[in-house]
C-alpha cells in the first residue's frame, strides 16, 4: 500500500474520530455542555490526535529507515570486492536501485505484469531496452547479479511497505480506540490536548537544531571521505588548484591556500569600498541629515540589500567588468594594459562593496543612535564642533560595536557566492594583482559540486571540505561579532 | 550686579580683535566641520549614484527583451510537399519533418524579397533563411498538424526572425560586426532594411519571453522565462507551505512558553547561526540530505523549496518573535484573567493580533528566497534547460525544472549577446515579483499595524 494511502486512510479516521468522540462526550454529558470537564471540540481534538499523531511520527520514522535498512541488507549481498570500496559500493547500489525502480515503472506503465517482472531473466529479455521504453534510462546492459539484487530489492521493499501499512493501521486503531474509551464527561481533555500542541511546538522549535546538525553532519561525513582519499596536508597548505576533469584521475591538484587567497583578498577590496561609505552615510543620515533627506535617502539605501545577488552577479559580468576593461584594460582610458578580461577580483570586490554598503550603514547607524545623548551634550558644553563631537567622542564610544557591524559584513561577504562566481573570474591565483583574475572557496564550491549525483571522487568531495572551512571562518566571525556588539550593548544599558 | 557692567581688570582679555571674526582655528575648525558633513553628503550620494547606476543598466538593458523582431511572410503550402499520398492524413502529415517544409520557407522568402523590389546578391532561398529563427519551420508545421484542411491554400505566418536581425533592429548588431559573423551576411541587412519599409519585418511586444520555456543556446529568440518563473512558482509553494507553519510554532514555543534553560538557549543559538550561514552552505546541506540520503528526484522544484525553507526559517522566526513581543502583555493578562488557558490566551488573542506583523515578515522571507541562486545551482536546478512545461500539479513539484535566478545565471553563461539582453529582461521580471511582494508586506503593514 502506498504511503499516501496510509496518509489518507489515518487523515480520514482522525477527521470521523473528532466527530464521534465529540458526540460521546456530550452524550455522556446528556447534552449539557456545562457538565463536561472542557469545551466538546477539545475531546473531538484528543481522538483526532490520538488516531493522527503516533501514527505519522511512525510513517515518518519508517520512510527514512526502511530505505537504509533494504540498502544495508541488500549491500550485504553485493560481492565482497565491491563492497570494500565506497565509491563502487554506492555505484553498484545505485544500478541495483535504478533497475528496481525501473521494472515496477514498467510494472505500473503496463509494460510487464507484476508476475513477468518478478520472474524475468537478463539472459532472455533485454532489460535495458524494456526499461528505456518506460523512460528509465541504464548506464549499461544489466547483468544476472544486478538484476537479482534488484529483485532482492524490490522484494524487500514490498515486504517492508506491507508490513509499514499494517504496523501503522493498527496503531492508528488502537490509539484512537484507547482515546475513544477515555472519553467522558470527567475526562481532563484540555491538558492533553495541549500537552500535544506545545510538543509540536517544541518540534518546529527543534527544526532549528535539526538543521545544524544536517549541515555539520553532512559536511563531516563527506569531509572525511574526502580526507580518506586526498592529504589533508596537501589540502590544507599546497599553493595549487588545479583539478583535473576527467573525474578519476588522481593527478588532481587541490590546494586550498589560493582559494581563501582569492577570498579574504576580494572580501577585503569589498570592505575597502563598503566600510567608508556605509560608515559616512550612516553617520551623515544619523546626525545631519534633515528629516525629509534621511526618509527618502535611507530606503533607498536600503533597496540595496534587498536586491537579489544574481542581480549584482550580472551587473558585475555585464556592466562592471566592461566598464573597468575601458579604463584599465588595453586600448583603455588609462593607457596602461593592467586589466587583461573583464572578470578580475576588482570588479568582484567593487560589486560586493555596493552589496554591503547600505549592511555596514543600517547596523552602525543602530550603534551610533545607541550611544547615549548625555556623551554628545557633554562634548558640545565643552565646545566641540558637531564633528569633532562624533569624532572624539561618539565614534570611539561606538568602537566596539562597529567593529562587530565590519566583521559581521565581512562574514557576509566571505559566504557570497553569485558575485563572485559570475565577476571574479575561474582561475585559481596567488596574487597581489587586484585586476587579475581570482577564485573564491564558495566559486569552487560551486564549479566542482554542480550536476553532480555521485560523490566518489576526490574532486567532488573537496567541496565539503572546502563548506566546511567556509562554514568554520563564517560561524567563527558571527560568533565574534554578535559577542562584541552585546558587550557593547550591555555597556549603555 | 554692578560687577557685570564693570570692565575687567586684571586678567588680560585672551582675545583681541571683534568675536564676528573668526580666528584661524576657528576657521580651520568650521572648515573641518564642513569638510566632515561633505564626506557624509559623499557617501550617501556614491551609494545613491550607485543604485541609479544599477537600476539604469538594468532597465536599459533588459527592456529590449520585452520586445521581438517577427516576419511577416505568405507560405504556400504545396500539397505534394506535405502531404504526398494526397490523402490527409493526419499520421502521413506528420512523417514530415521540419526539413520538409524549409523549401516552401525558402520559395516564400524569395517571393517576399522580389515583392518589396529589393535588389541584393543573396538570390538563394536557402541564403534567405539565414533571417529567420531555426524554429520558423517547426512553428508552421505545428500549425499544418493541428490544421491539416490548410493543406494546399496559401497561409500568413507571422515567424521569428534570427537572433541576428532582432539584434540589428534593436541596434545591438551592425554591418561591421557581421563581417566576421558566419550565421548572418551584412547583405541580409539590406533585404532586412527593405522589408522593414514593407511592413513584412516588425518589432512587437514580446509575450513569448514572459510564458515561453528555455530553448537551446543556438536559438535565442525563442527562449522565454515562463517555465522558470513555473518552477520558482512551485518552489514558493512549498517555502510558504513548511516555512510559515513551522516559524510560527516554533516562535511561539520561544517567546511564550519555552523555560529559560540550556535548551532553549541551545535553540536560539542555532536560529541566530543559522541566519547568518552563508547560502551556499544550504545547498550543501540540500544536496547531501535530501539527494545523497533521501534520494529525491535531483533538479525537482521540491528539494528546491525544502533548502530554501531551511533557509528562511530563521528569518521567519526572527520576524515573528517581534510581532508576538509587541503584543502588549494585558492581552495575555485579560484572557488569563477571565480564565483562559495559557494556550488559549496565545491561539485565540495573541496570534491573531500578531498577525499581521507575521505574514509581512514571511512575505518578506519570501522575497529574498525567490531571488536566492547559489544554493539552486548545488541541487542541480540550472543544469537543466527548462524546456518543457510541467504536465500537472505533482510534474512541477517533482520534475527537473529551473528557476527564475537559476535561469537568468543559466543565460548569463551563455555565449551568444542576445542572452545577455534575455538574462537582463529575466532580471526585470524577477525584480517586478520581489517588488510586489514587497509592496504587499509594507501595504500589510500601513494598513493592520496597530500602536499599543
Amino acid at each position: 500500500m502506498p504511503a499516501t494511502w496510509i496518509l489518507l486512510i489515518v487523515l480520514a479516521l482522525s477527521a470521523v474520530g473528532y466527530v464521534m468522540a465529540r458526540n460521546k462526550a456530550l452524550q455522556s454529558a446528556g447534552g449539557n455542555r456545562r457538565a463536561l470537564h472542557s469545551l466538546p471540540s477539545y475531546y473531538g481534538g484528543n481522538a483526532a490526535m490520538a488516531a493522527a499523531a503516533p501514527a505519522l511520527f511512525i510513517l515518518m520514522g519508517w520512510m527514512i529507515l526502511q530505505p537504509i535498512a533494504i540498502d544495508t541488507f541488500v549491500s550485504s549481498n553485493l560481492p565482497a570486492e565491491i563492497r570494500a570500496v565506497p565509491g563502487e559500493r554506492s555505484l553498484a547500489m545505485a544500478d541495483v536501485r535504478r533497475i528496481a525502480d525501473g521494472l515496477d515503472a514498467a510494472v505500473s506503465q503496463g509494460a510487464l505484469t507484476m508476475d513477468q517482472s518478478r520472474i524475468i531473466e537478463s539472459t532472455e529479455t533485454d532489460v535495458r531496452a524494456l526499461l528505456g521504453t518506460v523512460g528509465v534510462a541504464l548506464g549499461s546492459e544489466v547483468d544476472a547479479a544486478t538484476l537479482a539484487l534488484a529483485q532482492t530489492y524490490r522484494a524487500a521493499t514490498d515486504t517492508g511497505n506491507m508490513w509499514r501499512a499494517v504496523v501503522i493501521l493498527l496503531v492508528a486503531f488502537l490509539s484512537f480506540a484507547v482515546a475513544y474509551r477515555m472519553t467522558n464527561k470527567d475526562f481532563r481533555a484540555r491538558p492533553f490536548v495541549e500537552r500535544a500542541i506545545l510538543l509540536l511546538l517544541i518540534a518546529a522549535a527543534s527544526v532549528a537544531i535539526l538543521t545544524t546538525i544536517g549541515i555539520v553532519f553532512s559536511l563531516i561525513f563527506n569531509t572525511v571521505d574526502f580526507f580518506s582519499r586526498y592529504h589533508a596536508a596537501d589540502f590544507f597548505f599546497s599553493t595549487t588548484w588545479e583539478p583535473s576533469f576527467s573525474g578519476r584521475g588522481g593527478d588532481s591538484q587541490l590546494g586550498f591556500l589560493p582559494l581563501i587567497w582569492g577570498t579574504l583578498f576580494i572580501s577585503c577590496i569589498a570592505l575597502i569600498v563598503a566600510v567608508p561609505l556605509g560608515l559616512f552615510s550612516a553617520i551623515y543620515l544619523s546626525e545631519y541629515a534633515s528629516n525629509p533627506v534621511r526618509s527618502i535617502a535611507k530606503p533607498l539605501l536600503e533597496v540595496l540589500a534587498g536586491i537579489p545577488t544574481i542581480v549584482y552577479g550580472l551587473f558585475a559580468l555585464l556592466t562592471v567588468g566592461p566598464l573597468l576593461m575601458d579604463v584599465f584594460g588595453r586600448d583603455g582610458v588609462l593607457g596602461v594594459t593592467w586589466m587583461s578580461g573583464g572578470t578580475a577580483a576588482i570588479t568582484a570586490g567593487l560589486v560586493m562593496g555596493i552589496m554591503l554598503i547600505p549592511f555596514v550603514s543600517s547596523l552602525s547607524d543602530d550603534i551610533i543612535n545607541a550611544v547615549p545623548q548625555a556623551l554628545r551634550d557633554g562634548s558640545f558644553g565643552l565646545g566641540a564642533t558637531k564633528s569633532e563631537t562624533l569624532r572624539q567622542v561618539v565614534l570611539p564610544a561606538a568602537l566596539p560595536g562597529i567593529v562587530g557591524a565590519i566583521l559581521l559584513a565581512a562574514s557576509r561577504a566571505i559566504g557570497e557566492t553569485m558575485i563572485v562566481v559570475m565577476g571574479a573570474g575561474a582561475a585559481a591565483a596567488l596574487s597581489m594583482n587586484p585586476f587579475e583574475a581570482m577564485t573564491t572557496v564558495t566559486a569552487k564550491i560551486v564549479s566542482q559540486l554542480t550536476g553532480d549525483g555521485e560523490f566518489n571522487s576526490p574532486e567532488t568531495l573537496v567541496a565539503f571540505a572546502l563548506g566546511i572551512t567556509l562554514f568554520v571562518i563564517t560561524l567563527g566571525l558571527n560568533v565574534i561579532a554578535l559577542w562584541i556588539v552585546r558587550r557593547y550593548r550591555e555597556q549603555y544599558e | 550686579m554692578t560687577d557685570l557692567t564693570n570692565a575687567p581688570t586684571g586678567a588680560a582679555p585672551r582675545r583681541f580683535g571683534s568675536l564676528l571674526e573668526e580666528s584661524p582655528r576657528t576657521k580651520r575648525r568650521n572648515a573641518a566641520e564642513k569638510r566632515f558633513r561633505i564626506y557624509g553628503m559623499c557617501a550617501v550620494g556614491v551609494g545613491l549614484i550607485f543604485l541609479a547606476a544599477l537600476l539604469f543598466a538594468i532597465v536599459r538593458n533588459g527592456i529590449p527583451a520585452f520586445t521581438q523582431t517577427y516576419m511577416t511572410v505568405q507560405v504556400e503550402l504545396l500539397a505534394e510537399k506535405l502531404d504526398k499520398n494526397g490523402n490527409r492524413d493526419i499520421d502521413d502529415i506528420k512523417k514530415v519533418s521540419t526539413f520538409g517544409y524549409n523549401p516552401l520557407i525558402d520559395t516564400a522568402l524569395e517571393k517576399a524579397v522580389a515583392q518589396a523590389g529589393i535588389e541584393t546578391e543573396i538570390t538563394r532561398g536557402k541564403d534567405l533563411r539565414d533571417m529567420l529563427s531555426s524554429g520558423a519551420a517547426a512553428q508552421i508545421r505545428d500549425v499544418v498538424i493541428a490544421n491539416p484542411e490548410l493543406i494546399g491554400s496559401v497561409q500568413d505566418f507571422t515567424v521569428l526572425t534570427s537572433s541576428r536581425v532582432d539584434g540589428y533592429m534593436k541596434g545591438r548588431v551592425d554591418r561591421e560586426s557581421l563581417a566576421r559573423d558566419p550565421n548572418l551576411s551584412p547583405a541580409h541587412l539590406d533585404i532586412v532594411d527593405g522589408l522593414v519599409a514593407n511592413g513584412a519585418i516588425d518589432r512587437v511586444f514580446n509575450l513569448a519571453f514572459i510564458t515561453g520555456a528555455d530553448a537551446s543556446e543556438s536559438r535565442p529568440e525563442q527562449a522565454g522565462m515562463g517555465v522558470a518563473i513555473l518552477g520558482s512558482f512551485f518552489m514558493m509553494l512549498v517555502v510558504l507551505v513548511l516555512s510559515l507553519p513551522i516559524g510560527v510554532a516554533a516562535s511561539i514555543y520561544l517567546e511564550e512558553f519555552a523555560p529559560q534553560n540550556a535548551f532553549t538557549d541551545f535553540i536560539e543559538v542555532n536560529i541566530s547561526n543559522l541566519a547568518a550561514v552563508p547560502s551556499i552552505v544550504f545547498g550543501i546541506l540540500g544536496l547531501a540530505v535530501f539527494i545523497q540520503f533521501a534520494h529525491l528526484p535531483q533538479s525537482a522544484p521540491i528539494v528546491g523549496g525544502l533548502t530554501l525553507t531551511l533557509m528562511t526559517l530563521p528569518t521567519i522566526v526572527i520576524s515573528t518573535r517581534a510581532s508576538l513581543k509587541s503584543v502588549p502583555p494585558s492581552i495575555r493578562d485579560a484572557a488569563l484573567g477571565v480564565g483562559a488557558s495559557k494556550m488559549q490566551s496565545v491561539f485565540h488573542h495573541v496570534l491573531p493580533l500578531a498577525m499581521p506583523g507575521i505574514l509581512t515578515g514571511t512575505i518578506i522571507g519570501l522575497a529574498q528566497a525567490l531571488g536566492e541562486t547559489a544554493p539552486l545551482l548545488l541541487i542541480g536546478m540550472v543544469g537543466y534547460i527548462a524546456t518543457n512545461y510541467p504536465e500537472g500539479v505533482a510534474s512541477g513539484f517533482l520534475d527537473p525544472n529551473s528557476a527564475m535566478p537559476a535561469q537568468i545565471f543559466e543565460w548569463a553563461k551563455r555565449a551568444d549577446p542576445a542572452y545577455y539582453e534575455r538574462a537582463w529582461g529575466g532580471i526585470i521580471i524577477l525584480l517586478v515579483f520581489l517588488l510586489t511582494m514587497n509592496l504587499i508586506a509594507i501595504l500589510l503593514r500601513r494598513r493592520f499595524e496597530r500602536r499599543w
